[in-house]
């Protein structure tokens, strides 16, 4: 590995962390008032999450440089908060990251806390236990195994982004190429040397990654996995 | 604690195809039970009480506490009602051990403490449980730890939803007793939810018949069980509750006596202190009756009574309610014998009683 691989390593790992921890931010009161509601826009909001499972990533790449580039909204208001433009920034990565990921993130937590059932949680509240008290005590400790496997597969697949990242993100080393682009710029150069070590290290990584969601158990094989593109 | 409140509750829950209206007012200490048959709303109405169910329109007040009042725009979530809820599938938490899921309720519970950790523990005997993990216990030992975690949440008001229905008869048999231990060692009241009139029968000071959503009878379980005019009392099965005392004993004979308001029974060998309580299950198909007093009979059993009511049933049987001085009882005849006899409403008869099962 030279400096070059390195840095989109470092690159790879610091996207995929960021995007992972603010994926199970946000992710978690999706889940959980998809998992919970009775409202009949949930399957609304459970389509929308989804989306990213079947839109090519050009399309959402395509639509979030819109709005992130000058003249977008998204854009205009960073630039009046003296953020510049998102686009082709680390940023702007991790934002793509995040709304091409959430489905992955979303869904275990979402089967996770369905598991967890209605009736536990009437148990707690005749404890006394709150609302929030109900699920920080119950649903979340009950749901873990569902936040592992969300977690592990947010982070496989920030790390296994391309196209987005291309559209988003372009290719500018030390600040949004990482290793899936690298790779690709191997290819172009006619570095196959190159490109084969990275190309063996995701594919490890992605095997490990599968077999790991394997031993988590139902949560883990009940995922959007087989659904997925880049 | 006002200890004279009584437990009222009126309220209305329609879903399609089921309506509850009930209309109770429990007393405010010992065991009143809803029996019915399944879907007759008995667990509906339980969950009521806890406010577990949101479609609930009415007013619930427990010990002088206003609980729900849907008139005055009041409903006090679930979480800050002071009751403990016993659930049929018991509910522990499975990610805590036993002792994990008491002090669950213990950091919640608020309130004057009627009865501490070490007391549940010893009346439920689940000292040995207390480190294991719940899916290590086997029903019976798991609703002994469910019953004890909703009495460590201080309830003003126990709520048990058929607690023994999801364990088999050596089960019942075992957790039946920790339930009468708990109704004569504390002084918090408790509504359990039963479809088996044996359980009902062995625990219930109050009982409550439901059957489709509406409140059929309810009163002292001596005298809804001395009902001829319910349609429970029709069942093969049925028979009077009687509270009574360990009188005396026949060591000659193996014999007990026991008394009770109106007359004194003998019975097989009872081991009981002299002064002790004993509910007494006189099943109504024991109980004969002759207009004459018998002379010479191998009953022993044999008491003057006078006949209260008369309900005939469509298969040729009568179902005899009787005045005992006081206390109630049931007989079951013929329509013919009680045609014959003419067995009506103030009539004087003897009524022989051939066998009666204490209760325990």
């Amino acid at each position: 590995m030279d400096a070059d691989d390195l840095t989109a390593l470092r690159l790879t790992i610091e996207l995929a962390f960021v995007t992972t921890a603010l994926l199970l931010l946000i992710g978690t009161p999706i889940a959980w008032w998809l998992a919970r509601t009775r409202s009949r826009w949930q399957p609304v909001l459970a389509a929308v999450v989804a989306m990213p499972l079947v839109l090519p990533p050009t399309v959402l790449g395509f639509y979030l440089l819109l709005l992130l580039g000058p003249n977008g909204a998204i854009g205009r208001a960073t630039a009046a908060l003296g953020l510049g433009t998102l686009a082709f920034s680390f940023g702007g990565l991790v934002l793509a990251s995040i709304i091409y990921s959430l489905p992955f993130v979303v869904q275990p937590l979402q089967a996770a806390f369905a598991s967890v059932g209605e009736a536990t949680l009437e148990a707690a509240a005749s404890l006394r236990a709150g609302p929030w008290d109900r699920i920080a005590t119950v649903a979340i400790p009950l749901a873990a195994p569902g936040f592992l496997a969300a977690a592990v597969l947010g982070f496989a697949h920030v790390v296994g982004e391309f196209g987005i990242v291309l559209m988003i993100g372009g290719d500018i080393p030390g600040a949004t190429r990482v290793l899936s682009v690298a790779i690709y710029d191997r290819v172009e150069a006619m570095d196959y040397a190159g490109a084969g070590r990275l190309a063996a290290g995701l594919l490890v990584f992605s095997f490990a990654v599968v077999l790991a969601m394997h031993w988590l158990g139902p949560v883990g094989t009940a995922l959007p996995g087989r659904a997925a593109r880049r | 604690m006002s200890e004279a409140a009584p437990i009222e509750a009126c309220f209305a829950l329609r879903y399609p195809g089921f309506e509850l209206q009930v209309d109770l007012r429990l007393p405010a200490a010992g065991v009143s039970a809803l029996f019915g048959p399944s879907g007759s709303g008995k667990t509906t109405c339980l969950r009521c009480f806890a406010g577990l169910e949101d479609g609930c329109e009415g007013r619930i007040a427990v010990g002088g506490q206003v609980w729900q009042d849907s008139a005055g725009g009041r409903f006090v979530p679930s979480h800050r009602r002071p009751y403990g809820f016993v659930f049929q599938d018991a509910r522990l938490f499975p990610h805590l051990t036993v002792r994990g899921n008491l002090r669950y309720a213990m950091r919640r519970a608020s309130g004057p403490e009627a009865v501490g950790f070490d007391e549940v523990v010893r009346l439920l005997g689940i000292a040995d449980l207390l480190e294991r993990r719940t899916d290590r216990l086997s029903g019976g030992e798991r609703q002994r730890c469910a019953i004890a975690r909703a009495l460590l949440t201080r309830p003003r008001l126990l709520l048990l939803d058929e607690p023994l229905a999801a364990l088999d008869e050596a089960r019942k048999a075992e957790l039946l007793p920790y339930l009468e231990q708990l109704r004569d060692a504390l002084s918090i009241p408790m509504i359990y939810v039963s479809h088996s009139m044996r359980e009902v029968a062995r625990l219930a000071d109050h009982l409550v018949l439901l059957d489709r959503g509406r409140v059929q009878a309810a009163g002292a379980v001596t005298e809804v069980t001395a009902r001829a005019d319910l349609a429970f009392s029709q069942d093969d099965e049925a028979g009077v509750v009687l509270l009574a005392q360990c009188a005396a004993h026949d060591a000659e004979f193996a014999l007990t006596q026991v008394r009770f308001e109106g007359g004194t029974l003998w019975l097989p060998r009872v081991a009981c202190g002299i002064g002790q309580a004993l509910r007494v299950r006189v099943a109504a198909s024991d109980v004969s009756l002759m207009l004459e007093p018998p002379r010479a009979t191998s009953i022993l059993n044999v008491m003057a009574a006078t006949v209260v009511a008369r309900h005939d049933d469509e298969r040729g049987r009568s179902l005899i309610q009787l005045d005992l001085g006081g206390t109630r009882l049931l007989a079951r005849v013929t329509r013919r014998s009680a045609t014959l006899l003419g067995l009506q409403p103030g009539e004087a008869v003897h009524a022989q009683i051939k066998g009666a099962a204490v209760l325990r």
